[in-house]
């Protein structure tokens, strides 16, 4: 549920303005307009039922298994099995019908399960009892059962069941607080205002008797009154609650619904997370494609073979067999195995399990937290150790998020808190102004002890206190800066701010106005009423135009040192207000408050004027710190051949000062940059290609040369957008995309300073569409870094500070930006090693089971007669050879964790899927053809026409196939003994225990006459054959030469590798390593 | 009035608390366990020049002695094969094998001379070959029915539909029935000695004439002019646990034909199956003859034991150098699918029949082991010594 509505909030940001254009009347209480004033068209909207499931009861069964068909694998799968159930083929349907139906099951009931919890899930909101206004009374109702129109009153610490537009709230300034805590994350509380008539309504009576409608596309409310005319009222953001928000700080509200259950903005997105699929899984479906290829060629190596007399078909059989389909068919059943079933549960439950290592590891345990890691899904393990671009946001992902005053300047003196002790600040009239506008000048609420968890968390602390919330970490940080020097902001109360100053005494200021943040005026001012003071503060680069007295210099001096030094700055001024100027001020606010259009742009315009002949007081510098281990992490993942990008929403001095401290830059890094002021100077155009040349230059001499500069891009969100823009001014300017990628591509590092969330899965949508498709990760921690997350292949949560969305969208959530190196170079690199062997060894051993068998068609007249016995044919990957690979690929670590940590560019041998290419496969192909030709030509040259036992007795054809088998088992299982490097007990015992398993089967298979058997073609043939030593020696003799290319190759490579690394003057480990890991392919 | 910064809290509006006292603290942490960890204690053997290289040499030279051995053993071992089929115009069976029908009664009987250039001694086993004969054809391999063939009565009277179209022959089950039963290659002539009227040992089959079976016959030429028959077993020749386990009479009654009522006999087959032999511990499914031919080959050409000369002494061997003749009942029709029918005369050893493939593929591989052994002792002189001083502690 969270996730759709979230990604609904997202999306709502994202695409900005719907699309719907019919014109939406509510009509409020359902009461019809007075005559006259307009036609009553009642209007049919749906109920309030939110729907997340996927399935219902009946549709279950086929809806389920029509979305599993549509996996290519079962499908195909499912052609094998159907095939075999309709003609005469080789082996019987059980086969491959059996593990297709347990996988298939398995898989529905988990997915019935989840399933089934949605239903709950939707259930229980949708059976949510809701209170609604109806004649004047409150009646209490199902969620459900809520319509468009419907007046409904929502009481404190509720959640709105809908869309709602307030109408009137129990506080006399008819606003309301909401928090958004379950969409967004965001825990500050957001001021809602009724509408202004009808915020005067305190009863249900009152409310019930509002007569209204709402247009709600015009935006706005026609209230009419006993014979008057209508008063039209407009409706903004301000006004609508949305679904999923709850109610704080106020007892109760009514409002309206104007939009219901799948209509509300949440539901209204509603899109199923798209499945990712793994680059593995397409590899696997490329092989499939070749697999086919052989298939077809079977096929036609096969002649139409006559029937000998000996050997007659029946008259079925002879009617069948005009349709020469049925031998292509016939082959594929017997060729079906190459991929089998079991391979796709065995990389499930390899993945699944291997999972666990994540939520296992003691290093990613967090005790500050209390969390040690999670996966939220595990497709996607292996994918770790191909990431080429890490995407990080900034604040709370590198940093701490926790924000701590550092000093003020006022006028350039200079102020720290913890340096000074009361009474030492001068009583300077600006200094007196500067820490009173500091204490007024923000949107920070006092969060008084009283709700169940505020006593909790009073009793931890060992104090009843009050505490600050804001959406702005900053503001807090800065009030709470303002305690310490000794002025302590104490609450809002009637529109008056009370301030305890260092006095100890309490000033009462009257609140008139707060001219809110924005991010396009980067500023905020309240106006207060001691002697009309307009407090502002802001960035540097929104105040300084609009200063006109003040010591500019020295404050701008301080506020670019602190900058560098990776503080976030902001700076105060203020302005004094006459009555007259007041006045005037109010007028344009109000007006613009009013306006029916373009209110936005009207209010900016009123702030514009409002907002300047400032006077600058000094300016405030915020520590964000780094994350423990944030520089070494990020140096690690550079070493790694990560590209690393930092996403951020803050300004570009700070954002650039903290890229070094984490040494995403570093001091030999040149910085290239693309921003707007200097796109300002040049246009776009120009310095696009400039920065193109000096990258492309550097890379031409640093062909020569083996050490290069790396470099680092700086680019802002307006130039961003602007690169990202489609171009109208037709070809002539080219594209801008591929430069900017072309640009990014040489760039160790880059950042994006002042990023809106959307242009962050911009960001990663770009480089992800990029020629190369690179494996792209996003590391976040708030709510704004959600859409990058979805966006990216690989998405982190970070268990942050700004609530849990980015953990719970993200595909692993982790404590700390520091576990990203153990998360991506030990695990990562371990999944995909592991996985990789997993698939090509499947391949492998498949090619080596599947390939005498097609050879031994041309031995028997193309009849499609299996080579191995039914068994051997299904237990084959079920039993003897699949426990091996799998906790091969759960346990193995071709090198050991710390040298994994200790090595980031270990990394680098794996990356861009280099283990799962085509040459490696092509190895492991070769390998395989080169054993199974060993096995089947091996028994062939030796059972061609001579005795095998000392009695002079002849085996026949199931001795012939046992005896490949029996090779076959061994050598696989000993190729896979070969390729670990990690002996632990649990390899020994499967490896040895599945031959053991074997041999023992096989003894017990063919020791008695099996009763419910129609065959008894396996009786005492393996005993038989274990009887004879020729038997003995050849199977000997073949696994030895089965083996030995794999040997010397991995040697040779060894050899060479460790040559490689002689011949270079660089003695080192990091080589030596590399060597090792090469060897390991 | 103090107050700290909002921190860390849930979607749900909960605050965790950070900091000590924390409550869910411990039962959240992961188990320190070595499995959980990946710290589980191992083995890392690396495969480098330094380590493969003693085994490379132990290989060689295990190999390459028991190849050697091999090798000679195999060479020892004396192997006379001879073509029968008729091809040539030259051939002595060549009318036989052109004046082949379906219906005729006559037997054709046809005499090869051949020439033993060394004796052989200890048992001497005799085989019939055939060549681009696909037993091992899939229609043809599961054309029979065990339970039947394990006297099961239900099965006798209901053949398998495995056995189709060899199951039933004129409403009347077929014993036993299949494919692999019908096409039977070798015959039982020891019912018709009873006939023989000729001297010179030839078997005038005209009461009797068994089934679609070739006879085979082996004749020693005495350097003074005479025939002498050479005696042959025909039991020992079947797997003991098929003769006593897999294949079984519907009952241990010595009265075949009336177990056998109801059946009728194969369609190419001119006797029924309890008429395979008077011994009734070689007769009806556990023939060995039959069980021999029921083990279907693996290759399309393949030998099957027929018969086995055993050792009269040790003083003399079993087949003295010399003239002899191979006198054959010739019924088997190959022609039409361009098959070969062989005699073979081989002696055995420890090691089973003369094949030297097995002694040459371990020269090979020993010698092979041997060479990359030497190739990689320069690799490791090259550069393992300090591959060795650099080497990783894992």
């Amino acid at each position: 549920m969270d996730f759709s509505l979230l990604r609904n909030i997202i999306s709502r940001y994202c695409v900005g303005e719907e699309n719907w254009v019919d014109s939406r009347t509510v009509y409020i209480g359902h009461k019809e307009p007075p005559p006259g004033a307009e036609a009553y068209i009642p209007q049919r909207y749906p109920d309030n039922r939110i729907v997340s499931s996927k399935y219902t009861f009946w549709n279950f069964i086929p809806k389920n298994l029509f979305e599993q068909f549509r996996r290519i694998a079962n499908f195909y799968f499912l052609v094998i099995f159907l095939v075999q159930l309709i003609i005469d083929t080789p082996t019987s349907p059980v086969t491959s019908g059996l593990p297709l139906f347990f996988v298939i099951t398995v898989t529905a009931i988990k997915q019935g399960y989840e399933d089934w919890l949605r239903h709950k899930a939707d259930c229980s909101i949708n059976e949510c009892p809701v209170d609604v206004v109806q004649q004047g009374k409150v009646v209490r109702t199902q969620s459900h059962k809520l319509r468009v129109g419907d007046i409904v009153m929502v009481r404190e610490d509720e959640t709105f069941p809908c869309d709602l537009i307030l109408l009137s709230s129990s506080r006399h300034d008819g606003t309301c607080y909401v928090t958004t805590t379950s969409l967004d994350g965001e825990s500050s509380h957001k001021t809602y205002y009724a509408v202004p008539d009808t915020m005067a309504f305190r009863t249900e009576q009152e409310v019930g008797s509002l007569h209204a409608t709402i247009e709600y596309f015009v935006g706005r409310i026609n209230i009419y009154k006993d014979k008057e005319e209508p008063v039209a009222r407009p409706l903004g953001a301000e006004n609508l609650l949305l679904r999923g928000a709850t109610l704080k700080n106020t007892q109760r509200i009514y409002a309206v619904a104007v939009y219901t259950g799948m209509e509300t903005k949440m539901a209204l997105n509603y899109q199923s997370k798209s499945q990712k699929r793994s680059a593995v899984e397409k590899s696997m479906n490329a092989f499939l494609i070749v697999i086919n290829t052989v298939l077809k060629y079977a096929w036609q190596w096969s002649p139409d073979r006559d029937e000998p007399w000996y050997n007659h078909r029946t008259e079925n059989e002879r009617q069948r067999h005009v349709v020469p389909f049925t031998d292509f068919l016939a082959f594929m059943v017997l060729f079906n195995y190459i991929i089998p079933v079991s391979m796709y549960v065995t990389v499930e439950m390899q993945k699944f399990l291997g999972s666990y290592f994540i939520t296992w590891d003691e290093e990613m345990f967090d005790e500050e937290l209390g969390e040690g890691a999670q996966v939220n899904t595990s497709d996607l393990n292996e994918e770790l150790g191909q990431v080429e671009y890490v995407f990080t946001d900034k604040t709370g992902t590198l940093t701490e998020n926790n924000m701590e005053f550092i000093e003020c300047c006022v006028d350039g003196n200079v102020y720290i808190p913890h340096a000074i002790c009361n009474g030492q600040i001068l009583s300077a009239e600006h200094e007196d102004l500067f820490f009173r506008a500091l204490c007024l000048c923000h949107t920070v609420q006092v969060k008084e002890e009283e709700t169940v968890d505020g006593i909790k968390r009073g009793i931890h602390q060992g104090r009843p206190t009050s505490f600050y919330i804001s959406s702005s970490p900053d503001e807090v940080a800065l009030v709470e800066g303002m305690k310490r020097l000794g002025y302590t902001y104490l609450r809002l109360k009637d529109n008056y701010m009370e301030i305890l100053n260092k006095d100890d005494e309490i000033e009462r200021f009257k609140l008139l106005h707060v001219l809110n943040f924005d991010s396009v005026r980067r500023r905020m001012s309240v106006i207060v009423k001691s002697k009309y003071l307009l407090f502002c503060k802001g960035a540097d680069s929104s105040i300084f135009p609009r200063v006109v007295s003040g010591k500019v210099e020295q404050v701008k001096a301080r506020v670019e040192q602190n900058a560098v030094e990776g503080l976030r700055t902001l700076c105060v001024a203020y302005r004094r207000l006459s009555e007259s100027e007041y006045e005037e001020a109010c007028h344009h606010l109000t007006e613009a408050k009013l306006a029916l259009q373009d209110r936005e742009q009207r209010l900016a315009q009123a702030y514009d004027i409002i907002e300047r002949d400032f006077v600058l007081l000094g300016a405030t510098a915020v520590e964000d710190r780094l994350q423990e281990k944030a520089a070494d992490t990020i140096e690690s993942l550079h070493k790694a051949g990560m590209k690393v990008w930092v996403l951020t929403g803050d300004k570009m001095e700070t954002a650039a000062a903290t890229c070094y401290a984490s040494k995403l830059f570093r001091r030999s890094t040149q910085i290239l940059e693309l921003t707007k002021k200097r796109t300002e100077e040049q246009s776009l155009h120009d310095v696009l290609f400039e920065l193109n040349r000096t990258v492309l230059r550097q890379r031409s001499i640093s062909g020569l040369s083996v050490d290069c500069l790396d470099f680092g891009l700086i680019i802002d969100g307006a130039t961003l957008s602007a690169v990202l823009k489609p171009n109208q001014e037709g070809a002539g300017h080219g594209n801008y995309r591929e430069i900017f990628l072309e640009i990014c591509r040489n760039c160790s590092a880059v950042l994006c300073c002042r990023m809106a969330p959307l242009q962050k899965a911009q960001i990663v949508k770009l480089i992800k569409a990029s020629k190369e498709h690179p494996i792209t990760l996003a590391i976040g921690d708030g709510a704004n870094d959600v859409s990058m997350i979805l966006e990216a292949h690989v998405g982190i949560g970070i268990m942050g500070k700004e609530g849990r969305q980015a953990a719970r969208n993200s595909d692993y959530a982790i404590p700390k930006f520091k576990h990203l190196k153990k998360m991506l170079l030990v695990h990562g690199h371990y999944y995909y090693i592991r996985i990789a062997e997993l698939v090509q060894y499947f391949f492998y051993k498949n090619v080596c089971f599947i390939f005498p068998q097609f050879l031994y068609q041309f031995f028997c007249g193309f009849s499609q007669q299996p080579l191995y016995d039914t068994a051997y044919l299904t237990l084959y990957n079920i039993s003897f050879t699949s426990l091996p690979i799998l906790l091969y690929s759960l346990v193995e670590q071709h090198v050991t964790v710390e040298t994994l940590k200790r090595e980031p560019s270990l990394y680098r041998d794996i990356a861009k899927n280099s283990l799962l290419r085509w040459p490696v496969f092509l190895y492991w192909t070769c390998l395989g053809v080169f054993d199974a030709v060993i096995f089947f030509f091996g028994a062939y040259f030796l059972f061609d026409n001579t005795t095998f036992t000392s009695n002079g007795q002849m085996f026949g054809n199931w001795t012939f196939g046992t005896l490949v088998f029996t090779v076959l088992v061994f050598t696989v299982t000993l190729k896979l003994a070969l390729d670990t490097h990690h002996w632990t007990w649990i390899n020994h015992f499967v490896i040895w225990g599945s031959l053991l398993f074997y041999v023992i089967f096989s003894l017990l298979w063919g020791g008695i006459i099996w009763p419910f058997l129609n065959y008894q073609r396996m009786y005492y043939v393996f005993m038989q054959m274990l009887s004879s030593g020729p038997a003995w020696l050849s199977i000997i003799l073949l696994i030895t030469v089965s083996l030995l290319p794999d040997v010397i190759k991995k040697v040779l490579c060894r050899a060479i590798s460790s040559n490689l690394f002689h011949s270079i003057n660089h003695p080192g480990r990091p080589l030596r390593l590399k060597a090792l890991s090469i060897s390991v392919i | 009035m103090m107050a700290s910064s909002y921190n860390a809290k849930d979607e749900d509006g909960h605050i965790t608390v950070s900091g000590p006292g924390g409550g869910t603290l411990r039962s959240k942490k992961p188990e320190n366990t070595a499995f959980k960890q990946q710290r589980l204690p191992a083995w890392q053997p690396i495969l480098t020049a330094g380590t493969v290289l003693p085994a490379f040499f132990i290989i060689g030279l295990i190999f390459i002695p028991i190849g050697i051995g091999l090798y000679v053993t195999s060479n020892n071992i004396k192997e006379f094969e001879i073509d029968y089929t008729g091809v040539d115009m030259s051939s002595p069976c060549f009318n036989c094998s052109q004046n082949f029908s379906w219906n005729s009664t006559r037997p054709c009987t046809c005499t090869i001379p051949f020439y033993l250039d060394q004796p052989y001694e200890n048992n001497v086993f005799m085989y019939y070959g055939l060549s681009n004969f696909y037993q091992n054809h899939r229609r043809y391999v599961k054309s029979r029915d065990d339970s039947q063939l394990n006297g099961d009565l239900e099965s006798l009277m209901k053949p398998s539909k495995e056995c189709e179209p060899y199951a039933y022959h004129e409403n009347k089950p077929i014993a036993p029935c299949g494919a692999i039963a019908n096409s039977m290659f070798n015959g039982e002539p020891v019912s018709c000695c009873a006939h023989q009227t000729h001297s010179s040992f030839h078997l005038y089959l005209i009461c009797l004439f068994t089934s679609l079976a070739d006879t085979l016959e082996l004749f020693y030429n005495d350097p003074n002019g005479t025939k002498i028959q050479i005696p042959m077993t025909a039991t020992g020749i079947a797997w003991w646990t098929d003769k006593h386990v897999k294949f079984r009479n519907p009952t241990d009654n010595a009265n075949l034909t009336a177990v056998f009522q109801g059946t009728t006999k194969p369609v190419n087959w001119r006797r029924p199956v309890y008429e395979l032999d008077t011994d009734p511990q070689n007769n009806g499914f556990i023939n060995e003859d039959f069980i021999v031919w029921m083990r279907t080959a693996a290759l399309p050409t393949f030998r099957k034991l027929y018969r086995i000369i055993p050792k009269k002494n040790s003083m003399v061997p079993t087949l003295l150098r010399g003239n002899y003749t191979l006198e054959v009942v010739y019924n088997y029709p190959v022609r039409s699918f361009e098959g070969r029918k062989r005699m073979i005369l081989s002696t055995i050893s420890w090691m089973g029949g003369k094949n030297p493939f097995l002694g040459i593929a371990y020269i090979t591989v020993g010698s092979v082991c041997f060479f990359l052994g030497v190739v990689l002792l320069i690799i490791h002189h090259k550069y393992g010594n300090r591959n060795n001083s650099a080497d990783i502690a894992n």
